[in-house]
């Protein structure tokens, strides 16, 4: 990333899971260690989330997903960002993910996966070292 | 100096979740000194903070109510069966969450969802489908639903009526609490102020059509799992309640006509003897509330029905064992606090919808109070504690404090409406969590007595596209049968109605009655509302 600059998330609740505890305390430390936060509240499309990426200039797309729906969504998302040429930013996902299912949002680019019970730190250093 | 000469003064203090100093030792002057027994009566009589009733689970045990729905209405209805066979006393329906935003299932916004956390809902022919067999006098129902609830509930009494039953005997409870699903839980439609209108339409509809049915439950229980403190919890539930009350009787309606039909839906998880204190002291300020502030004269308008239980936000992924455990002893809670309704969280929530086998031992929890616990015996055992009764009275002093400090704000609708409690309880929420990873919050498995060893294997609920499909055909063949004219102007009368400002359920019920779908009612009812837009604040 350009020196200077701070690092930009963009957190985004996709879907129709009204959970928003989690992503909202996900917010907080973020915030806490220094990057910028854009939260896009509840019920996001895969186009909306690409779309406000997109305007955002976002290094960092994080999606929030409890209620189960997190592969659908992110194989409708991964060619959405790819065509708004957000294919070289940092996905993370986070949220109630079971194990069985990492290996395909790994396939669909979600390089990290922050299922519950994850530590605020350890996202927080995740993304300070991972962001382009 | 060994611990047994350690002066008090030296004691680490210890303050509870809702900002309480406990103290080593409690005597009766600290019940005097804490507002003396005048609130404590005798069960049955105001101000009830020993029980709603005299002889409360001598009478009848607390019903169980386990929260459950999946996939299509035929699954549900065979798990409703199921859990009524092992001894079940009540149903509480879980729906997609298609359903619970107002969508059909061929909804593009539903793709994916449908069927996947809840039963799938999109005309009467469904709740024909998943009730069949359920008697409906003996096995009481509640809908947990909120921003389609008025659709809902006018679905279930079309359906009651449809199979004979006497709309002015049913009972059944509905959730249809809408503020609170703006602080949590997020299933919200239309912008604040309709969205309180339609709950008022559901309150005084039933008033005179269904007037054993529960129209409302309030829920503290979503605004603890966002970050409330106990004392929030119940505080913030009473300013809801209130602003409902207000809405039906600005319309006209005498309290005593809809207040003994409010009802409550707690959380449990926490320090044990704090909960207990916090449900009775709620019981105790909701009774005044009703008595001198909008003068009520039938003790059952006094009365804070409720549901107490789940403990979601106390349950933990690691070691998820111990959330039977756990679950135990929130059951412990519930009983002690004298709840009409109890359900609890399953052990494999935090992964999972619940197995049979877990909602099972869930189910047999609650039985095991009642059978062998002797939980039964006694209304309000620990009535006359000196430190219960203490804090009982501090914990009610809490309560009324939280609600002044709203009502002084400029009320509940305008601070939920600007996203303040949201941002009030979300900080906290981040500080509890900070809390736990710094470990000066213990919770076992997380921060102490961690363990490598492996967990046993959970069984995940298994979700089926084909079931999504299925739905979609299921509507497409309704859609094809119903009287077509019939639908139109049904929802033609919606849409009038709710642009008059005429209560908005005889139209709703002939929508439903003519098959119309949730998401064709919902759609009329944006058109007209207007969608809610999300305050983000931090």
């Amino acid at each position: 990333m350009n020196a200077g600059r701070r690092i930009k998330v963009v957190l985004a609740k996709p879907g129709l899971d009204g959970h928003d505890q989690g992503a909202k305390v996900v917010v907080r430390a973020l915030m806490d260690a220094g990057f910028e936060v854009i939260y896009t509240g509840l019920r996001q499309t895969p186009e909306a989330i690409a779309r406000i990426a997109l305007e955002e200039d976002a290094d960092v797309i994080a999606l929030s997903s409890m209620a189960g729906s997190h592969l659908p969504i992110c194989r409708k998302l991964k060619p959405l960002l790819e065509e708004a040429g957000l294919g070289d930013k940092l996905w993370i996902i986070g949220g109630n993910l079971p194990a069985r299912d990492h290996d395909a949002l790994r396939g669909l680019g979600f390089k990290g996966i922050f299922p519950s019970s994850s530590r605020l730190e350890d996202i927080v250093n995740y993304i300070r070292t991972q962001a382009p | 100096m060994k611990p047994k000469d350690l002066p008090a003064r030296e004691l680490r203090p210890v303050v509870n979740e809702s900002g309480i100093e406990i103290k080593p030792l409690y005597s009766a002057a600290d019940v005097a000194a804490s507002g003396g027994e005048s609130m404590i009566g005798l069960p049955g009589e105001y101000p009830f903070t020993r029980g709603i009733h005299s002889l409360m689970y001598r009478k009848q045990p607390w019903t169980m109510r386990q929260y459950t729905g999946f996939g299509n209405p035929a699954d549900t209805n065979k798990r409703f069966h199921y859990l009524i066979a092992n001894g079940q006393t009540g149903l509480n329906v879980a729906f997609d969450l298609p359903t619970q935003c107002g969508m059909d299932s061929d909804d593009p916004q539903a793709e994916g969802e449908v069927g996947r956390v809840g039963m799938a809902v999109d005309t009467l022919r469904d709740f024909e489908i998943a009730f069949e067999g359920v008697d409906l006098e003996r096995i009481t129902v509640s809908l947990t639903v909120n921003g389609a609830a008025a659709i809902l509930i006018a679905m279930y009494l079309a359906m009651a009526e449809k199979r004979g039953y006497d709309l002015a005997r049913l009972r059944g409870t509905a959730q249809n609490d809408i503020l609170k699903e703006f602080i949590g839980r997020g299933t919200w439609v239309y912008p604040v102020e309709p969205s309180i209108r339609l709950v008022g339409d559901t309150i005084e509809y039933c008033a005179t059509h269904a007037p054993k049915y529960s129209p409302v439950s309030v829920c503290g229980y979503h605004i603890r799992e966002s970050g409330a403190d106990p004392a929030q919890e119940m505080a913030y539930a009473f300013c809801i309640a209130k602003a409902y009350a207000d809405e039906v009787i600005r319309r006209g309606l005498p309290v005593d006509e809809f207040a003994g039909r409010l009802s409550f839906n707690f959380n449990c998880f926490g320090s044990l003897l704090e909960q207990v204190a916090k449900f009775r002291a709620g019981r105790s300020l909701w009774a005044k509330i009703m008595k001198e502030h909008y003068g009520a004269a039938k003790p059952g308008s006094m009365w804070l029905r409720m549901i107490a239980g789940g403990g979601g936000g106390g349950l933990t992924f690691e070691q998820p064992e111990l959330n039977i455990v756990r679950g135990a002893y929130y059951a412990l809670i519930c009983a002690l606090a004298g709840t009409q309704t109890m359900a609890l969280c399953c052990y494999d929530e935090a992964y999972t919808i619940p197995s049979e086998y877990a909602q099972r031992i869930s189910l047999r929890t609650m039985q095991l109070l009642i059978e062998e616990m002797g939980l039964t015996d006694t209304v309000d055992p620990l009535g006359g504690s000196y430190y219960v009764e203490t804090l009982t009275n501090q914990m009610r002093g809490r309560m009324e404090a939280i609600m002044a400090e709203v009502d002084a704000q400029g009320g509940i609708v305008k601070l939920v409406g600007e996203g303040a409690i949201q941002a009030k309880v979300s900080a906290q929420a981040y500080r509890r969590q900070r809390d736990i990873e710094a470990g000066s919050l213990r919770k076992v498995g997380v921060n102490c007595y961690r363990t490598e060893d492996k967990t046993p294997e959970m069984e995940f609920h298994p979700y089926r596209e084909e079931d999504a499909r299925a739905q979609v055909r299921s509507l497409d063949r309704v859609r094809a049968e119903r009287d077509a004219g019939r639908v139109q102007s049904a929802l033609a009368r919606v849409r009038t109605d709710a642009r008059s400002g005429t209560n908005l359920m005889p139209a709703i019920m002939d929508a439903i009655k003519a098959y119309a779908s949730v998401g064709e009612i919902t759609g009329v009812l944006v058109g007209v509302f207007g969608r809610y837009r999300e305050p983000v604040r931090f």
